[in-house]
């Protein structure tokens, strides 16, 4: 295992490393990892309200997909962070940005829980909302309009 | 139970964490929806809004690119093969779910992908602590509005 600072070194000194730090390379990643989730979106059908709703419906015709669709992918990232974090770095340069707070206050709670309620009125959060673009309708864009409102908002309370 | 519904939600699901793997292992990220583009729009970080732009591209292109190749991998309920499904309601109550969600994950650090998937993965335990919040309060506000007020037509 290397130290971290010794293996920034040697990638520094490393010529054909160039197009490691390249900014085109860091969007392109961006861009694939965007990708992949709204595949995953897509084809788990969380790009549908009702399948949401229908999981959160638990006193109507339940439905189970979003169970699976969560479970498949905590487990899957489960077992691939547990690989990424055996690296000192990410690939592609930086360090990992990762939370550090540790309380449960009542802005993560309170957060939450209108969160919570928004997405059970919807069956929209913020991922299958912007993944739905494509198919733009009248009230999707309403909501698209006051989640952004919703974020600055956040942000002068901060 | 739909079998075919619920192997396409786990595939999906599987997709969703290799999405989550990627971004860390490349970038050293948290795939949180709301994180990144929510400091997307109202920072715009200096240096730091390339990726997030071409993630926001990638996100919507996904569903896109399954309508594109056709074939019927899409799942919404009652009309398998589909890929994007209808809003739950009419503008008034997603003018009012939107500012929700917004405010919701802006103050509560995240989303059902920042918290509900990395964090859990993470075994993080702020990320726990709010999957349960907002787990609860839509289940409760799902039962409200669709068994007590009646409201909702999907």
């Amino acid at each position: 295992m290397n130290s971290s600072m010794n293996s920034d070194v040697k990638e520094n000194d490393v010529k054909d490393s160039g197009v490691k730090n390249s900014s085109a390379m860091k969007t392109a990643a961006g861009y694939a990892a965007g990708l992949l989730f709204g595949l995953g979106l897509a084809v788990s059908g969380m790009t549908d309200p009702a399948r949401v709703v229908g999981f959160l419906d638990l006193a109507g015709a339940w439905d189970p997909t979003l169970i699976f669709v969560l479970g498949g992918a905590v487990v899957t990232t489960f077992i691939g962070y547990r690989l990424v974090f055996k690296r000192s770095a990410p690939l592609l340069g930086g360090a990992f940005q990762l939370p550090t707070k540790q309380e449960l206050d009542t802005r993560l709670l309170g957060g939450a829980a209108m969160f919570g309620i928004g997405w059970g009125l919807s069956g929209y959060c913020p991922g299958p909302a912007i993944a739905s673009i494509g198919g733009l309708s009248l009230p999707l864009l309403a909501m698209l309009v006051t989640m952004v409102l919703g974020w600055f908002a956040a942000k002068r309370l901060a | 139970m739909d079998l075919s519904a619920s192997l396409q939600g786990l595939a999906g699901g599987v997709l969703i964490g290799l999405s989550a793997t990627w971004l860390m292992a490349t970038l050293g990220r948290i795939a949180g929806i709301s994180g990144i583009l929510g400091n997307l729009i109202t920072q715009r970080p200096k240096g730091d809004s390339a990726w997030r732009v071409a993630f926001l591209l990638g996100l919507i292109s996904g569903p896109l690119a399954i309508m594109a190749l056709g074939g019927g991998l899409g799942n919404v309920a009652g009309s398998p093969g589909e890929v994007i499904g209808a809003p739950a309601g009419g503008v008034g109550l997603m003018l009012v779910a939107g500012l929700l969600v917004g405010l919701g994950t802006g103050l509560g650090s995240g989303c059902t992908s920042g918290h509900g998937v990395c964090g859990l993965a993470r075994l993080a335990p702020r990320s726990m602590a709010a999957t349960a919040m907002f787990l609860l309060t839509a289940l409760v506000t799902v039962y409200i509005s669709r068994h007590l007020l009646g409201l909702g037509s999907i």
